[in-house]
Protein backbone atom coordinates (compact mmCIF):
# COMPACT_ATOMS: atom_id res chain seq x y z
CA UNK A 1 0.00 0.00 0.00
CA UNK A 2 1.45 3.38 -1.00
CA UNK A 3 0.66 6.26 1.33
CA UNK A 4 -0.32 9.68 -0.04
CA UNK A 5 1.80 12.75 0.68
CA UNK A 6 0.44 15.60 2.79
CA UNK A 7 -0.49 17.65 -0.28
CA UNK A 8 -2.76 14.87 -1.55
CA UNK A 9 -4.64 14.43 1.71
CA UNK A 10 -8.00 16.25 1.81
CA UNK A 11 -8.69 18.72 4.61
CA UNK A 12 -10.27 17.50 7.83
CA UNK A 13 -9.08 13.92 7.37
CA UNK A 14 -12.02 13.26 5.08
CA UNK A 15 -11.82 9.93 3.28
CA UNK A 16 -13.26 10.33 -0.21
CA UNK A 17 -13.35 6.68 -1.28
CA UNK A 18 -16.12 4.83 0.57
CA UNK A 19 -15.24 1.30 1.56
CA UNK A 20 -11.60 1.55 0.45
CA UNK A 21 -10.60 -0.74 3.31
CA UNK A 22 -11.04 -3.56 0.79
CA UNK A 23 -7.51 -2.66 -0.34
CA UNK A 24 -6.28 -4.04 2.98
CA UNK A 25 -6.21 -7.82 2.82
CA UNK A 26 -7.20 -9.11 6.23
CA UNK A 27 -6.91 -12.63 4.82
CA UNK A 28 -3.25 -12.47 5.83
CA UNK A 29 -4.30 -12.81 9.49
CA UNK A 30 -5.71 -16.26 8.89
CA UNK A 31 -4.24 -19.45 10.30
CA UNK A 32 -7.25 -21.67 9.60
CA UNK A 33 -9.01 -21.59 6.24
CA UNK A 34 -12.71 -22.44 5.86
CA UNK A 35 -13.57 -24.79 3.02
CA UNK A 36 -17.19 -25.24 1.99
CA UNK A 37 -18.20 -28.71 0.89
CA UNK A 38 -20.65 -27.90 -1.91
CA UNK A 39 -22.07 -31.43 -1.78
CA UNK A 40 -23.06 -31.16 1.88
CA UNK A 41 -24.11 -27.48 1.84
CA UNK A 42 -27.88 -27.00 2.04
CA UNK A 43 -27.80 -23.27 1.09
CA UNK A 44 -29.38 -22.11 4.34
CA UNK A 45 -27.49 -18.79 4.38
CA UNK A 46 -26.39 -19.21 8.01
CA UNK A 47 -22.66 -18.71 7.33
CA UNK A 48 -23.39 -15.68 5.16
CA UNK A 49 -25.52 -14.19 7.92
CA UNK A 50 -22.99 -14.69 10.73
CA UNK A 51 -19.76 -13.76 8.94
CA UNK A 52 -18.31 -10.67 10.66
CA UNK A 53 -16.40 -9.73 7.51
CA UNK A 54 -19.09 -10.30 4.95
CA UNK A 55 -16.51 -12.63 3.45
CA UNK A 56 -18.97 -15.40 2.59
CA UNK A 57 -20.15 -14.62 -0.92
CA UNK A 58 -23.57 -15.60 -2.16
CA UNK A 59 -23.17 -16.24 -5.87
CA UNK A 60 -25.95 -16.84 -8.38
CA UNK A 61 -24.33 -19.99 -9.69
CA UNK A 62 -26.41 -23.13 -10.13
CA UNK A 63 -25.04 -26.29 -8.57
CA UNK A 64 -26.19 -29.91 -8.91
CA UNK A 65 -25.10 -32.36 -6.23
CA UNK A 66 -24.20 -35.97 -7.04
CA UNK A 67 -27.47 -37.03 -5.41
CA UNK A 68 -29.24 -34.92 -8.03
CA UNK A 69 -30.35 -32.00 -5.86
CA UNK A 70 -30.25 -28.71 -7.70
CA UNK A 71 -29.47 -25.37 -6.11
CA UNK A 72 -29.71 -21.89 -7.58
CA UNK A 73 -27.04 -20.44 -5.28
CA UNK A 74 -23.48 -21.27 -4.35
CA UNK A 75 -21.63 -19.99 -1.31
CA UNK A 76 -17.98 -19.11 -1.71
CA UNK A 77 -15.35 -17.63 0.57
CA UNK A 78 -13.59 -14.34 -0.11
CA UNK A 79 -10.12 -15.52 0.95
CA UNK A 80 -8.69 -12.02 0.51
CA UNK A 81 -10.61 -10.85 3.56
CA UNK A 82 -11.61 -13.97 5.55
CA UNK A 83 -9.80 -13.75 8.91
CA UNK A 84 -10.43 -17.42 9.64
CA UNK A 85 -12.44 -16.93 12.84
CA UNK A 86 -14.36 -20.15 12.25
CA UNK A 87 -17.83 -18.86 13.17
CA UNK A 88 -19.15 -20.20 9.84
CA UNK A 89 -17.84 -23.71 10.53
CA UNK A 90 -19.12 -23.61 14.11
CA UNK A 91 -22.61 -22.42 13.16
CA UNK A 92 -23.12 -24.52 10.01
CA UNK A 93 -26.11 -26.80 10.79
CA UNK A 94 -24.87 -29.61 8.51
CA UNK A 95 -21.14 -29.20 9.23
CA UNK A 96 -20.39 -28.55 5.58
CA UNK A 97 -17.55 -26.15 6.43
CA UNK A 98 -14.23 -27.43 7.70
CA UNK A 99 -11.36 -25.34 8.99
CA UNK A 100 -8.09 -26.39 7.40
CA UNK A 101 -4.68 -25.24 8.55
CA UNK A 102 -3.08 -22.80 6.12
CA UNK A 103 0.05 -24.19 4.51
CA UNK A 104 3.03 -21.89 4.69
CA UNK B 1 -49.08 -7.95 12.84
CA UNK B 2 -47.13 -8.56 9.67
CA UNK B 3 -45.46 -11.86 8.96
CA UNK B 4 -42.13 -12.35 10.76
CA UNK B 5 -39.10 -11.94 8.54
CA UNK B 6 -36.76 -14.81 7.69
CA UNK B 7 -33.08 -14.97 6.83
CA UNK B 8 -34.03 -14.64 3.15
CA UNK B 9 -35.45 -11.17 3.80
CA UNK B 10 -31.99 -9.82 4.65
CA UNK B 11 -30.73 -7.76 1.70
CA UNK B 12 -27.48 -8.66 -0.03
CA UNK B 13 -26.08 -5.11 0.11
CA UNK B 14 -22.97 -4.79 2.22
CA UNK B 15 -22.45 -1.28 3.53
CA UNK B 16 -19.64 -2.34 5.85
CA UNK B 17 -16.80 -3.23 3.51
CA UNK B 18 -14.49 -6.13 4.30
CA UNK B 19 -10.96 -5.16 5.26
CA UNK B 20 -11.95 -3.57 8.56
CA UNK B 21 -9.59 -4.51 11.37
CA UNK B 22 -12.08 -5.81 13.93
CA UNK B 23 -10.83 -8.92 15.70
CA UNK B 24 -11.40 -12.42 14.37
CA UNK B 25 -14.92 -13.41 15.37
CA UNK B 26 -16.02 -9.92 16.45
CA UNK B 27 -19.75 -9.83 17.11
CA UNK B 28 -19.86 -6.05 16.78
CA UNK B 29 -18.98 -6.47 13.11
CA UNK B 30 -21.97 -8.81 12.66
CA UNK B 31 -24.17 -6.29 14.46
CA UNK B 32 -23.00 -3.32 12.37
CA UNK B 33 -23.39 -5.29 9.12
CA UNK B 34 -27.03 -6.03 9.88
CA UNK B 35 -27.80 -2.52 11.18
CA UNK B 36 -26.56 -1.12 7.86
CA UNK B 37 -28.51 -3.72 5.88
CA UNK B 38 -31.65 -2.53 7.66
CA UNK B 39 -30.82 1.16 7.26
CA UNK B 40 -30.02 1.05 3.55
CA UNK B 41 -27.93 3.64 1.75
CA UNK B 42 -29.72 6.83 2.88
CA UNK B 43 -28.22 6.97 6.32
CA UNK B 44 -25.67 9.04 8.19
CA UNK B 45 -23.80 7.16 10.88
CA UNK B 46 -22.28 8.92 13.88
CA UNK B 47 -19.77 7.00 15.93
CA UNK B 48 -17.97 7.93 19.11
CA UNK B 49 -14.64 6.38 19.94
CA UNK B 50 -15.22 2.67 20.32
CA UNK B 51 -13.91 -0.65 18.99
CA UNK B 52 -15.91 -0.26 15.80
CA UNK B 53 -14.55 3.22 15.19
CA UNK B 54 -10.86 2.53 15.64
CA UNK B 55 -10.98 -0.63 13.55
CA UNK B 56 -13.25 0.42 10.70
CA UNK B 57 -11.52 3.71 9.87
CA UNK B 58 -7.78 3.25 9.97
CA UNK B 59 -6.74 6.37 8.11
CA UNK B 60 -6.54 6.74 5.07
CA UNK B 61 -9.01 3.89 4.70
CA UNK B 62 -12.60 3.41 5.73
CA UNK B 63 -14.81 0.36 5.78
CA UNK B 64 -17.98 2.45 5.57
CA UNK B 65 -19.89 2.72 2.33
CA UNK B 66 -22.34 5.21 3.86
CA UNK B 67 -21.61 8.74 5.17
CA UNK B 68 -19.94 8.35 8.51
CA UNK B 69 -18.67 10.84 11.06
CA UNK B 70 -16.37 10.21 13.99
CA UNK B 71 -16.82 12.26 17.14
CA UNK B 72 -15.49 12.21 20.66
CA UNK B 73 -16.48 9.65 23.28
CA UNK B 74 -18.75 12.18 25.02
CA UNK B 75 -20.95 13.53 22.29
CA UNK B 76 -22.05 10.95 19.73
CA UNK B 77 -25.72 11.40 20.58
CA UNK B 78 -25.40 15.21 20.56
CA UNK B 79 -23.75 15.19 17.13
CA UNK B 80 -26.43 12.80 15.86
CA UNK B 81 -29.03 15.33 17.08
CA UNK B 82 -27.17 18.05 15.19
CA UNK B 83 -27.06 15.99 11.99
CA UNK B 84 -30.76 15.31 12.29
CA UNK B 85 -31.47 19.04 12.83
CA UNK B 86 -29.27 19.95 9.85
CA UNK B 87 -31.24 17.59 7.61
CA UNK B 88 -34.45 19.27 8.77
CA UNK B 89 -32.99 22.73 8.07
CA UNK B 90 -31.78 21.73 4.59
CA UNK B 91 -35.22 20.36 3.81
CA UNK B 92 -36.79 23.64 4.91
CA UNK B 93 -34.44 25.55 2.62
CA UNK B 94 -35.26 23.25 -0.24
CA UNK B 95 -31.73 21.89 -0.59
CA UNK B 96 -32.93 18.35 0.05
CA UNK B 97 -36.32 17.19 -1.28
CA UNK B 98 -38.91 17.09 1.51
CA UNK B 99 -39.87 13.46 0.86
CA UNK B 100 -36.31 12.11 1.04
CA UNK B 101 -35.99 9.98 4.14
CA UNK B 102 -32.46 10.29 5.53
CA UNK B 103 -31.89 8.32 8.71
CA UNK B 104 -29.46 9.21 11.45
CA UNK B 105 -27.93 6.41 13.47
CA UNK B 106 -25.44 6.77 16.29
CA UNK B 107 -23.58 3.56 17.09
CA UNK B 108 -21.55 3.47 20.29
CA UNK B 109 -19.95 0.95 22.59
CA UNK B 110 -20.93 0.43 26.20
CA UNK B 111 -18.24 2.80 27.51
CA UNK B 112 -19.44 5.57 25.21
CA UNK B 113 -23.06 4.91 26.15
CA UNK B 114 -23.25 3.82 29.80
CA UNK B 115 -20.45 6.06 31.08
CA UNK B 116 -18.85 8.78 28.99
CA UNK B 117 -21.55 9.60 26.45
CA UNK B 118 -24.38 9.24 28.91
CA UNK B 119 -25.40 12.88 29.33
CA UNK B 120 -25.39 13.49 25.57
CA UNK B 121 -27.56 10.39 25.11
CA UNK B 122 -29.93 11.57 27.83
CA UNK B 123 -30.17 14.96 26.12
CA UNK B 124 -31.00 13.42 22.75
CA UNK B 125 -33.66 11.14 24.22
CA UNK B 126 -35.14 13.96 26.27
CA UNK B 127 -35.32 16.50 23.40
CA UNK B 128 -37.02 13.98 21.17
CA UNK B 129 -34.60 14.25 18.24
CA UNK B 130 -35.18 11.91 15.33
CA UNK B 131 -32.17 9.67 16.00
CA UNK B 132 -31.65 5.95 16.45
CA UNK B 133 -28.98 5.23 19.04
CA UNK B 134 -27.50 1.73 19.01
CA UNK B 135 -25.29 0.59 21.87
CA UNK B 136 -23.29 -2.54 21.18
CA UNK B 137 -22.36 -3.75 24.58
CA UNK B 138 -19.20 -5.84 25.01
CA UNK B 139 -19.33 -5.22 28.75
CA UNK B 140 -16.01 -3.36 29.21
CA UNK B 141 -13.69 -0.86 27.51
CA UNK B 142 -12.29 -3.35 25.03
CA UNK B 143 -10.40 -1.18 22.56
CA UNK B 144 -8.20 0.40 25.24
CA UNK B 145 -7.35 -2.97 26.75
CA UNK B 146 -10.28 -4.39 28.75
CA UNK B 147 -11.04 -1.93 31.55
CA UNK B 148 -14.28 -2.20 33.52
CA UNK B 149 -17.21 -0.04 32.47
CA UNK B 150 -20.65 0.64 33.88
CA UNK B 151 -21.87 -2.36 31.90
CA UNK B 152 -19.44 -4.97 33.26
CA UNK B 153 -21.41 -7.82 34.88
CA UNK B 154 -20.81 -9.19 38.36
CA UNK B 155 -17.76 -11.42 38.65
CA UNK B 156 -16.20 -10.57 35.29
CA UNK B 157 -12.44 -10.23 35.13
CA UNK B 158 -11.09 -7.06 33.53
CA UNK B 159 -7.68 -5.41 33.90
CA UNK B 160 -9.15 -2.96 36.41
CA UNK B 161 -11.17 -5.59 38.27
CA UNK B 162 -8.43 -8.18 38.56
CA UNK B 163 -8.64 -11.60 40.16
CA UNK B 164 -6.48 -12.27 43.19
CA UNK B 165 -6.83 -13.35 46.80
CA UNK B 166 -8.95 -10.33 47.79
CA UNK B 167 -10.44 -9.03 44.59
CA UNK B 168 -12.52 -11.48 42.58
CA UNK B 169 -13.37 -9.61 39.38
CA UNK B 170 -16.21 -7.10 39.09
CA UNK B 171 -17.55 -6.42 42.58
CA UNK B 172 -20.81 -4.50 41.97
CA UNK B 173 -23.23 -6.82 43.78
CA UNK B 174 -26.36 -5.70 41.92
CA UNK B 175 -27.46 -5.94 38.33
CA UNK B 176 -25.81 -3.28 36.15
CA UNK B 177 -27.85 -0.22 35.28
CA UNK B 178 -30.75 -0.90 32.99
CA UNK B 179 -30.24 1.12 29.81
CA UNK B 180 -33.67 0.29 28.38
CA UNK B 181 -35.44 1.37 31.58
CA UNK B 182 -33.44 4.62 31.49
CA UNK B 183 -34.49 5.21 27.89
CA UNK B 184 -38.12 4.46 28.71
CA UNK B 185 -37.92 6.93 31.60
CA UNK B 186 -37.21 9.57 28.92
CA UNK B 187 -40.57 8.69 27.29
CA UNK B 188 -39.09 7.35 24.07
CA UNK B 189 -41.50 5.76 21.57
CA UNK B 190 -39.29 2.72 20.99
CA UNK B 191 -36.54 0.87 22.83
CA UNK B 192 -35.31 -2.68 22.35
CA UNK B 193 -32.58 -5.16 23.14
CA UNK B 194 -31.07 -7.38 20.46
CA UNK B 195 -28.41 -10.01 20.06
CA UNK B 196 -25.99 -10.78 17.20
CA UNK B 197 -26.92 -14.48 17.36
CA UNK B 198 -30.42 -13.45 16.19
CA UNK B 199 -29.63 -11.18 13.21
CA UNK B 200 -33.12 -11.36 11.70
CA UNK B 201 -34.56 -10.12 14.98
CA UNK B 202 -31.94 -7.36 15.08
CA UNK B 203 -32.72 -6.43 11.47
CA UNK B 204 -36.45 -6.29 12.18
CA UNK B 205 -35.93 -4.09 15.23
CA UNK B 206 -33.68 -1.62 13.40
CA UNK B 207 -36.20 -1.44 10.52
CA UNK B 208 -39.04 -0.87 12.95
CA UNK B 209 -37.10 1.74 14.94
CA UNK B 210 -36.20 3.67 11.79
CA UNK B 211 -39.84 3.77 10.73
CA UNK B 212 -40.75 5.60 13.96
CA UNK B 213 -40.14 9.34 14.33
CA UNK B 214 -38.40 10.42 17.50
CA UNK B 215 -35.58 9.11 19.66
CA UNK B 216 -35.06 5.34 19.69
CA UNK B 217 -32.59 3.15 21.48
CA UNK B 218 -31.44 -0.38 20.71
CA UNK B 219 -29.13 -2.18 23.11
CA UNK B 220 -27.20 -5.06 21.54
CA UNK B 221 -25.07 -7.63 23.33
CA UNK B 222 -21.69 -8.02 21.68
CA UNK B 223 -19.43 -10.94 22.47
CA UNK B 224 -15.76 -9.93 22.53
CA UNK B 225 -13.12 -12.53 21.72
CA UNK B 226 -10.06 -10.98 23.47
CA UNK B 227 -11.99 -9.31 26.30
CA UNK B 228 -14.16 -12.25 27.26
CA UNK B 229 -11.31 -14.72 26.81
CA UNK B 230 -13.22 -16.91 24.36
CA UNK B 231 -12.40 -18.75 21.17
CA UNK B 232 -13.28 -16.75 18.02
CA UNK B 233 -15.50 -19.47 16.58
CA UNK B 234 -17.61 -19.53 19.77
CA UNK B 235 -18.60 -15.84 19.54
CA UNK B 236 -22.06 -16.45 18.10
CA UNK B 237 -22.64 -19.62 20.14
CA UNK B 238 -21.98 -17.75 23.39
CA UNK B 239 -24.23 -14.86 22.34
CA UNK B 240 -26.97 -17.43 21.72
CA UNK B 241 -26.33 -19.04 25.12
CA UNK B 242 -26.78 -15.63 26.76
CA UNK B 243 -30.37 -15.67 25.52
CA UNK B 244 -30.97 -19.34 26.30
CA UNK B 245 -29.77 -18.89 29.90
CA UNK B 246 -31.71 -15.67 30.50
CA UNK B 247 -28.52 -13.63 31.00
CA UNK B 248 -29.76 -11.57 28.04
CA UNK B 249 -33.42 -11.10 27.14
CA UNK B 250 -34.45 -9.99 23.65
CA UNK B 251 -37.39 -7.69 24.11
CA UNK B 252 -38.83 -4.49 22.77
CA UNK B 253 -40.86 -1.64 24.16
CA UNK B 254 -43.21 0.22 21.89
CA UNK B 255 -45.59 2.92 23.13
CA UNK B 256 -46.07 1.43 26.57
CA UNK B 257 -46.20 -2.22 25.50
CA UNK B 258 -43.43 -4.71 26.25
CA UNK B 259 -42.91 -7.73 24.04
CA UNK B 260 -40.30 -10.49 24.33
CA UNK B 261 -39.14 -11.32 20.81
CA UNK B 262 -37.19 -14.46 21.69
CA UNK B 263 -39.24 -16.48 24.21
CA UNK B 264 -37.33 -19.14 26.13
CA UNK B 265 -39.78 -21.72 27.55
CA UNK B 266 -37.04 -23.55 29.50
CA UNK B 267 -33.92 -21.70 30.56
CA UNK B 268 -30.48 -23.28 30.83
CA UNK B 269 -28.54 -22.64 34.06
CA UNK B 270 -26.21 -19.61 33.81
CA UNK B 271 -23.16 -21.80 34.45
CA UNK B 272 -23.46 -23.06 30.84
CA UNK B 273 -22.83 -19.51 29.64
CA UNK B 274 -20.27 -18.51 32.27
CA UNK B 275 -18.09 -21.62 32.06
CA UNK B 276 -17.30 -21.03 28.38
CA UNK B 277 -15.63 -17.69 29.13
CA UNK B 278 -12.15 -17.13 30.50
CA UNK B 279 -13.20 -13.92 32.22
CA UNK B 280 -15.43 -15.97 34.55
CA UNK B 281 -13.08 -18.91 35.11
CA UNK B 282 -12.31 -17.93 38.74
CA UNK B 283 -15.97 -18.08 39.81
CA UNK B 284 -16.84 -20.62 42.48
CA UNK B 285 -20.18 -22.46 42.58
CA UNK B 286 -21.19 -20.01 45.30
CA UNK B 287 -20.50 -17.02 43.00
CA UNK B 288 -22.44 -18.62 40.16
CA UNK B 289 -25.37 -19.16 42.52
CA UNK B 290 -25.36 -15.43 43.24
CA UNK B 291 -25.38 -14.61 39.51
CA UNK B 292 -28.18 -17.14 38.96
CA UNK B 293 -30.25 -15.33 41.61
CA UNK B 294 -29.70 -11.98 39.84
CA UNK B 295 -30.79 -13.52 36.53
CA UNK B 296 -33.85 -15.13 38.15
CA UNK B 297 -34.90 -11.76 39.55
CA UNK B 298 -34.45 -10.09 36.17
CA UNK B 299 -36.44 -12.79 34.35
CA UNK B 300 -39.24 -12.37 36.88
CA UNK B 301 -39.20 -8.61 36.32
CA UNK B 302 -39.47 -9.01 32.52
CA UNK B 303 -42.23 -11.61 32.82
CA UNK B 304 -44.13 -9.17 35.02
CA UNK B 305 -43.66 -6.34 32.49
CA UNK B 306 -44.90 -8.50 29.63
CA UNK B 307 -47.79 -9.81 31.74
CA UNK B 308 -47.19 -13.52 31.15
CA UNK B 309 -44.46 -16.09 31.56
CA UNK B 310 -42.41 -15.84 28.36
CA UNK B 311 -39.09 -16.78 29.92
CA UNK B 312 -39.58 -20.08 31.71
CA UNK B 313 -37.94 -21.64 34.75
CA UNK B 314 -34.45 -23.16 34.76
CA UNK B 315 -34.49 -26.69 33.35
CA UNK B 316 -33.19 -29.29 35.74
Amino acid sequence: MSLPGWKQIPLGAVILKPGNSVEYKTGEWRTLRPEINQEKCIRCRTCWMFCPEGAILEVEEPYKTQAGKEYRLTYKVNYDHCKGCGICANECPVKAITMIEEAI
Amino acid sequence: MSKPLTVWDLPKDEFLAPGHRMCQGCAAAITIRHILKAAGKDVIVVMPTCCGEITSTVYPQTAWRVPWIHVAFENAAAVASGVSAAIEALKRKGEIPEEKDIKVIAIGGDGGTFDIGFQALSGTLERGDNVLYVCYDNEAYMNTGIQRSGATPLGAWTTTTPVGKVWRGEWRPKKRKDLIAIAIAHNVPYAATANPAFPVDLYTKVKKALSIKGPKLIHVLSTCVPGWRIEPEKAVEIAKLAVLTGMWINYEYENGVYRVTTPVPKRKPVSVYLRLQGRFRHLTDEDIKKIQELVDADVERINKLVGKQVIGPVES
